[in-house]
């Protein structure tokens, strides 16, 4: 178990790897949006994990890039009309970051470098743990950008939201816009990497 | 649209990197010298110009007459891989030089979510075929611009003092949002402003 926590801090492919960035920021306005989008990349990572490991010894290395595209379009094609019928608001707020998820490196590069080398219950596990640190990343940003942008947070479906005393009537606005998305990734990657750093420290310590 | 109009939106108005956070991989990736950047840049423009073209003709020549639509994610990427295959062959058989100076960018470019992005924006705003391409070409150009840009606050940031964990990407990301600050002076009121639409 510590051993997950530790590979979501340190592998954090948002905030520690860089990876899956574009559609992660455009998203990232809301904790609401966040989560859908964690959400959907998840089920796509999932789906094309499971499928990309179970055919790893039927598909030829010449084309495996092209055969990993496809499938991974089909997922996301799947996931992009199971949201239009089902969570049509969501849908629309998300708009054409759906369809762009197939160009989110995170699945790709676990397609890659994990799911075309390992069977299927070791790639369900990389995607659980991938999609949780996506989801952690992609969330920690929009609680900053929606707390201080916006000086309110939303929960959830039924739209009940939490306001903050002092920020929601003078809200800093520049969160909200793309400026502010940089700037709040930045520096969270920079906290992730000091607490990836120290935990080995400390460990250290402890045995001495 | 006007023509014009077109140009201006995606080089600065909603610029792709700056506005709309396509495209940030290489960015990040490849911004860190200037000559990188523009061989990168270029390879973009091209590549984004062909794919709005080439989609375009497939949205309304293939998949609306078969009413095939949901296809369209899996065929724009596969259009845009192909794209970039033929690029690269074809620059390298014709010039090695520029083979030699972008080969190792274009690979990348399949992955650039810019490429896919702006095929899709073009569909979504139901531009014809020149509109297309122009969107196309005017959104590279605008990430060209803003790559360029970057590198260049990020060779001099080099020689900077910075905090032991801001250095590399986080400073990076930083110094790009308040660039993109100084982007959102370019707003659709200048637009019309200056198009006089």
């Amino acid at each position: 178990m510590k051993k997950i926590i530790g590979s979501i801090i340190k592998d954090n492919p948002i905030l520690m790897m860089g990876l899956g960035l574009c559609p992660s920021l455009a998203v990232s306005t809301t904790v609401n949006n966040a989560l859908g989008m964690s959400a959907a990349t998840f089920m796509v990572l999932l789906g094309s994990n499971i499928v990309i490991s179970a055919l790893r010894k039927q598909i030829p290395d010449d084309i495996h890039i092209p055969a990993y595209i496809v499938i991974i379009a089909t997922f996301v094609t799947l996931v992009d009309m199971l949201m239009q019928a089902y969570l049509p608001q969501l849908s629309k707020s998300l708009g054409i970051f759906i369809p762009l998820i197939v160009v989110n490196c995170i699945i790709l590069g676990r397609a890659e470098s994990f799911a075309s080398k390992n069977s299927v219950s070791r790639s369900i596990m990389d995607a659980l743990v991938m999609g949780l640190g996506f989801a952690i990343g992609l969330t920690a940003i929009a609680l900053v950008r929606e707390v201080l942008g916006a000086g309110r947070i939303t929960l959830g479906g039924s739209g009940s939201t939490i306001k903050i005393p002092g920020l929601s009537s003078a809200p800093a606005l520049v969160f909200v816009f793309p400026p502010g998305a940089l700037i709040v990734l930045g520096f969270l990657q920079a906290l992730f990497r000091r607490l990836g750093e120290d935990r080995p420290e400390k460990n250290s310590e402890v045995k001495k | 649209m006007t023509y014009i109009g077109i140009i201006f939106t995606y080089v600065f108005v909603s610029n792709l990197v700056l506005t709309q956070f396509l495209g940030l991989c290489p960015f990040i990736g490849v911004s860190n010298k200037t000559e990188n950047a523009v061989g990168m840049g270029f390879a973009v423009m091209f590549v984004m110009s062909t794919a709005s073209l080439i989609t375009w003709a497939f949205q309304h020549f293939v998949l609306i007459p078969l009413n095939v639509v949901f296809l369209q994610t899996v065929t724009f990427i596969l259009v845009i891989a192909s794209i970039v295959q033929l690029v690269e062959m074809v620059v390298r058989k014709t010039s090695p030089p520029l083979y030699k100076a972008l080969g190792i960018y274009l690979p990348l470019i399949t992955t650039n979510c810019g490429v896919l992005g702006i095929a899709l924006i073009s569909v979504n705003e139901d531009y014809n075929a020149v509109e297309s391409f122009l969107a196309g070409l005017s959104a590279g150009l605008g990430f060209l611009v803003a790559l360029l840009f970057m590198s260049a606050i990020r060779e001099r940031l080099e020689l900077e003092r910075v905090p032991k964990y801001l250095r590399g990407t986080p400073i990076a990301f930083i110094s790009g949002g308040l660039m993109a600050l100084a982007f959102m002076a370019f707003d659709k009121a200048l637009l019309a402003n200056i198009i006089g639409a």
